[in-house]
């Protein structure tokens, strides 16, 4: 995984609320066997007409969002399916960070583990950069993961929370896998005393 | 004297292999369901790691999500990627040497039905799959989460999850149901009152009168939703209908084991005075037979109600709602019952069991489907299947019209050829009316599998009730 400290950046505006994982990739998507190649299709169905070309106005097909690595997003960001397909789509299209409000729980982990950085912040700081994000490459916006810091065009500063631990492995890359197979020694004490309490499993 | 517990603490504190000093834990897993679409990237991982599965006797993998739910599918499967993903599982499965369900097994079917089918859902466990309708599994007392693909690998390897504990969250259903109000009306009715978001960072404990009255066909509907609600899990504490469900199937305990395990379950239920984060509490009463009119499970009215005006709703939500009447083709002031249907999906790991089956059954024996709709019932696993023939249900569907279906998770998200057609409006008893979640520009009105019946005779949403009354 590609480790995450700075990033400057055009973002894009999604202010629309609740936008589930069918929405980010759709369905027919899914049947892949393999991570890569879903930037594409990232939003397929807002993206696209039916005959597969660009719908003119929708955010990430305008002039202003090409090259943006930043989305800023309407509430409850990445509700519905547990798709890790929809961060993979989003960073294959070269998203690396996701502010909104908030997050549906299985997404917001699902960022952690490919590099992507979701940030929650206040409804107030996320409307004024929602702001900048409609400036395009105009109003960048700047993110600071090891100061928990994200600075808005006109240098407003926001401060976000983070938990430590996602914090550590994101900014060194750090894979979950290898960090908790260095703990196998607790899992097969824990697997020894459940056997005796509860045999039956 | 410990501090008086909730379910999700006991079940939380059983399952902790470690705890790092901020709060980070391995959470040890007894059971890690697997199905084609969100493992062939995990076990591909592994190979390219070099690790093995640690706890095969406790992986289950099962095809279901893009299968077809037409005869032959066990001789080929036309589609090429989906033939893919069911080939890869199957290989994955066998390198693996994880129980395995395909689809030429009666015993196949929707991972989150199989597995308490099977007798793999058992109470105070922790379960996980690639899948967020892993909640189900809560109608046991058990902590089931729906996992990424990255966990998967993750699960597969050390047989833990990384987790940080959730908050406590308790919905309180008190009273009883009136007639034609059912399980999925109550888990549609609490996603109504707190939002698609009023559970997130939670585990719910459903609890009350009108819960305990509940199957556990009906309990697991409940459950099946909560991530509707953002929660991470929903949970109800076992109790006598648990265990008679339980006993004697395939894995569960036998024996002495049943009865150790039995002593054990008694204890899951939450302490007196145990201190939850968030109530939540709704009269039975107050909860009529609801449908959806938009495109966010939380977009929920009683059939009785008209299409709301966008407007009337407050920050994002109006411009979310002015889109999602777009989408709908609805115009505010609409009588829901007014609205006209293309089409009726009954099944889905929501309301694919045997007693949906039922109760759509019941409401259509000796009617017939409206002209031009066209029916679906998918049964949730083959074991459904048979059963619903042995009882004489599948044939009151196919008098009534209906195509009867293979086991899988079908129009549910349309993974398969099971889809919608453009603007095609369908009455279903899944659990997401998303856009294009049941085929490209399909229109999903989620319901009981009552209410769906209901809906299939009249070619229109209609109030079960109605239909009810005619048949007393």
């Amino acid at each position: 995984m590609d480790s995450f400290t700075n990033l400057t950046g055009i973002a894009a505006p999604m202010p629309l609320v609740n936008i589930d994982t069918d929405m980010i990739i759709p369905k027919q998507f899914l049947k892949t066997i393999k991570r890569s190649g879903l930037g594409r299709n990232l939003f397929d169905e807002m993206r696209y007409d039916r005959e597969g070309n660009e719908i003119a106005d929708f955010v990430l097909n305008r002039p202003e969002a090409k090259g943006c690595q930043i989305l800023v997003a309407g509430r409850n960001i990445g509700c519905g399916s547990s798709r890790e397909h929809a961060p993979w789509a989003l960073l294959d299209f070269g998203i690396r960070c996701v502010i909104s409000t908030s997050f549906a729980d299985i997404f917001y982990n699902n960022c952690f583990k490919n590099g992507i950085l979701p940030v929650t912040l206040p409804a107030e700081a996320v409307a004024h950069l929602m702001k900048d994000a409609e400036k395009g490459a105009n109003a960048r916006i700047m993110i600071d993961l090891p100061a928990q810091t994200v600075t808005a065009a006109d240098g407003t500063v926001f401060a976000f929370d983070i938990d430590p631990f996602k914090k550590h492995c994101l900014v060194n890359g750090l894979d979950d896998i290898g960090l908790s197979l260095e703990k196998v020694s607790a899992i097969d004490a824990y697997e020894a005393q459940a056997r005796t309490q509860r045999p039956w499993l | 004297m410990t501090a008086p517990r909730t379910l999700y603490d006991k079940i939380w504190d059983d399952h902790v292999a470690h705890r790092s000093d901020d709060g980070t834990c391995l959470l040890y897993i007894d059971r890690h369901l697997v199905h084609e679409v969100t493992s062939p990237q995990a076990f591909e991982g592994l190979r390219m790691a070099g690790r093995k599965v640690r706890a095969p006797e406790k992986t289950i993998a099962v095809p279901d999500h893009n299968v077809p739910t037409t005869t032959g599918r066990e001789a080929r499967i036309d589609n090429e990627e989906s033939r893919i993903q069911v080939e890869t599982l199957d290989r994955n499965a066998r390198d693996f040497g994880i129980h395995y369900y395909p689809v030429s097994d009666i015993r196949q079917g929707i991972v989150h039905i199989i597995g308490p089918e099977q007798g793999w859902t058992l109470p105070g466990t922790t379960i996980v799959c690639g899948d967020s309708h892993t909640a189900t599994h809560g109608a046991f007392g058990a902590l089931a989460h729906g996992i990424g693909t990255s966990e998967v690998e993750h699960v597969l390897a050390t047989q833990t999850l990384i987790q940080k504990k959730s908050k406590n969250m308790k919905v309180e259903i008190t009273g009883t149901l009136g007639p034609g109000v059912t399980a999925k009306d109550i888990t549609m009715a609490v996603i109504g009152a707190t939002g698609t978001a009023g559970g997130t960072g939670h585990v719910i404990e459903y609890c009350g009168e009108a819960i305990r009255a509940l199957s556990m066909e009906g309990r697991m509907t409940v459950c099946n939703m909560a991530i509707e609600g953002g929660a991470r899990a929903g949970l109800i504490a076992p109790d006598e209908k648990t265990f008679d469900y339980l006993r004697g199937r395939p894995h569960a305990p036998k024996g002495a084991a049943w009865e150790a395990a039995l002593a054990f379950w008694r204890t899951l239920h939450t302490d007196e005075g145990a201190h939850f984060d968030k109530v939540v509490t709704i009269r039975a009463e107050d909860i009529a037979p609801l449908v959806t009119w938009g495109t966010s499970p939380e977009d929920v009215l009683p059939i009785t109600a008209t299409v709301p005006d966008p407007e009337s709703f407050a920050g994002g939500k109006v411009e979310a709602a002015r889109r999602a009447l777009d989408y709908m083709g609805l115009k505010p002031g609409t009588r829901l019952a007014d609205v006209a249907i293309d089409a009726v999906f009954i099944g889905s790991c929501t309301n694919g069991r045997i007693e949906d089956l039922r109760a759509a059954a019941a409401i259509l024996r000796g009617r017939r489907l409206a002209p031009g709709v066209r029916g679906m019932v998918v049964p949730g696993s083959g074991l459904v299947r048979h059963q619903a023939e042995e009882e004489g249900l599948a044939q009151v569907f196919i008098d009534a019209g209906f195509e009867w279906r293979l086991a899988g998770c079908s129009m549910c998200l349309g993974m398969n050829p099971d889809q919608l057609a453009p603007g095609e409006r369908c009455a279903a008893t899944s659990n997401r009316n998303f856009e294009g979640r049941q085929g490209y520009k399909g229109r999903t009105h989620l319901m009981s599998p009552a209410m769906a019946a209901a809906a299939a005779i009249t070619g229109r949403l209609t109030d079960v009730r109605e239909m009810m009354a005619e048949t007393v």
